[in-house]
């Protein structure tokens, strides 16, 4: 029993650490331009597919492969700023429909060029690390775990001590305001778009190996997303953080101990009752919607 | 002074086009006729939901409640099929109503939110349940309408031209229903409650209740499309009322428009004619969501209030022309 949930825990940390990255890149970008990006999740897949096509494909280092992800979907990301966002800033449902329109284009281009069905990438290591008879944890998802962490703390520090990070927080605390500072949104809103896009490429690369890469796998991401930003309050770095353990922990026990079906619905109930309850979340403190 | 043919002539015609058009297609197109008569019933339900300014993402699993529950009630209780799709439709509207609760606490992006969660959480229990809903594979087997005769017409609902006359009647009449809701005093206090909310509510409107109202409304003919549906397929599965159906109905919603009732009638009859007859034509039907999602942003950013908004320059300019030539 103390191994298995030894076990379950060590998953919940990947999970967890993932999750993070997917619902900060999100958080951040609702924070400075005001838009919910629905199409996060195929930015996640296009990541992983960057992975199918330069890893399991063309035969390049998994280094290598990563940081194509992170650069070409922050790229993308930056392409859907220009545009689709940029030209909608006065309209955020219009944003946010264009996103969807978005989300189907990518699913189609993706289906068209690699196929619908299952691409399967190559595990980049087989070690193991056996800390008991019952509790292993694979090496790449190590991997994963400590990326994460870097990956954000690097994030947290540009944001705290580098001009842009400075001029970011503003625009997403009173865009006004941070315009009439002489910061510019466009530029601001091009970077923002550049981070979240760059972190859900990386998660999609860095998780590629070890789930199904389908056309169609951003959905499961960007519902999990969701309730992490709600659970954790729109606008809230720390609380995506804070709410993707909490959220990966539950799901991951309850998948244990239950089954998967069940532990999605306990996470959007969950979701719903916040929003019931305190519909700016658990840790939030913006309200632009 | 009125034009020659009339307004009532007008309407003899349309009806007479309704009542042709399937002899003039082939027996595929004549199934995707039925589809599309369903998916009109689906969008404009879907605009009155948005009359009051909120847009929901759970409309295609109120749709698909409505199905399930039409679809339950015959096999399990053994109720007849018509009596069953509005018994489907009621439920479809006693769900919405117990949503609401929850759901209109909330407001703008959060309501979207909210409300995909909860067709989620609905959508999930099909999927895990196979008692009575029958798990990932849905239910099977599904009672079609019993055939019936009117004068010399047979009406043997495996056949999709009387399916059609069928659904396209029902439909009809919820359109017409609909359109005097939205022309009657409460219809005007939804348009109030978007528009005006802060001035409604202090002139005495209870803006949730007509909110509720609206939902409540729109998901009871969003149910008996889906009724429609199960009973002309035969079978429903949770996979058909998912994001991508959503996704089809804000398209269908925002290309048409949502400022008139034929707006999203537009908006749907064009998209399933470029789906299905062009595409399919050059063998590009893979490219679907391709086609969808680039006309959903092109229209966002082009023509953001919709293929209405040309049919009404077009109708401003006749009227013109008109009283130029009398003048």
């Amino acid at each position: 029993m103390v191994e298995l949930l030894a076990q379950t825990g060590l998953n919940a940390i990947y999970a967890a650490a993932y999750m993070s990255l997917v619902a900060v890149g999100l958080v951040l970008v609702f924070g400075v331009l005001g838009v919910i990006n629905f199409a996060h999740g195929e930015l996640f897949m296009i990541g992983a597919y960057v992975v199918v096509a330069v890893f399991a494909d063309f035969q390049m280092p998994y280094v290598l492969a990563a940081a194509a992800a992170l650069v070409f979907v922050g790229a993308v990301g930056v392409l859907m700023e220009r545009a689709m966002f940029a030209p909608l800033r006065e309209n955020p449902l219009g944003g946010l429909v264009a996103s969807i329109g978005f989300l189907l284009i990518c699913q189609a281009l993706v289906s068209v060029q690699f196929g619908v069905r299952m691409e399967h990438v190559p595990p980049v290591t087989q070690e193991v690390i056996v800390i008991s008879e019952k509790v292993r944890l694979p090496v790449h998802r190590l991997t994963v775990i400590l990326a994460s962490i870097a990956l954000l703390s690097s994030l947290w520090i540009f944001l705290r001590k580098s001009k842009f990070g400075w001029a970011l927080r503003a625009s997403s605390q009173d865009r006004e305001a941070a315009s009439l500072q002489g910061i510019s949104i466009s530029r601001i809103s091009i970077i923002a778009m550049f981070i979240g896009g760059a972190l859900a490429g990386i998660a999609g690369a860095l998780t590629a190996p070890l789930i199904s890469v389908n056309p169609h796998m951003g959905h499961s991401v960007i519902v999990a997303a969701f309730i992490v930003i709600i659970v954790g309050g729109v606008g809230s770095l720390e609380g995506a953080v804070v709410a993707s353990i909490a959220y990966a922990f539950v799901h991951t026990v309850i998948t244990t101990f239950w089954d998967g079906v069940i532990a999605d619905i306990v996470g959007l109930a969950l979701m719903l009752a916040v929003l019931i309850v305190k519909p700016t979340g658990l840790f939030g403190t913006a309200d632009r919607a | 002074m009125r034009s020659f043919p009339g307004r009532a002539g007008v309407w003899l015609g349309f009806l007479a086009l309704l009542l042709l058009l399937p002899h003039a297609l082939s027996y595929s197109q004549q199934e995707i006729l039925v589809f599309l008569t369903i998916n009109i019933l689906l969008v404009v339900s879907y605009r009155l939901l948005t009359l009051t300014g909120e847009w929901s993402l759970g409309h295609a699993v109120i749709m698909g409640v409505g199905a399930y529950a039409s679809a339950l009630y015959t096999k399990e209780l053994g109720i007849f099929v018509p009596a069953s799709m509005i018994l489907g439709a009621c439920t479809a509207a006693l769900v919405a109503l117990v949503l609401s609760y929850p759901l209109f606490r909330m407001k703008g992006f959060y309501f979207l939110i909210g409300s995909f969660a909860a067709g989620e959480i609905i959508r999930l229990l099909w999927k895990r349940f196979r008692e009575p809903f029958g798990g990932p594979k849905g239910l099977k087997r599904i009672d079609p309408m019993p055939d019936f005769d009117i004068a010399v017409w047979r009406f043997d609902f495996f056949e999709p031209v009387s399916y059609y006359y069928f659904a396209a009647a029902v439909v009809g009449f919820s359109l017409w229903l609909m359109r005097r809701i939205e022309r009657s005093p409460v219809g005007l206090t939804f348009h109030a409650v978007h528009w005006q909310d802060k001035l409604a509510e202090a002139s005495g409107v209870n803006v949730r209740a007509y909110r509720t109202l609206a939902f409540v409304i729109a998901s009871g003919f969003a149910g008996l499309s889906g009724a429609l549906l199960a009973h002309y397929i035969g079978a429903v599965n949770p996979n058909m009322f998912d994001l991508e159906l959503m996704v089809f109905i804000l398209t269908w919603t925002i290309i048409g428009g949502t400022a008139t009732i034929y707006g999203p009638v537009i908006g749907c009859i064009a998209l399933t004619i470029i789906n299905e007859i062009v595409l399919r034509e050059i063998g590009l039907e893979q490219m679907r969501p391709f086609v969808y999602g680039l006309l959903l942003i092109v229209s966002v950013l082009f023509l953001p209030k919709g293929l209405e908004s040309l049919v009404q320059k077009g109708l401003a300019r006749v009227a013109r022309a008109k009283r130029g030539e009398e003048s």
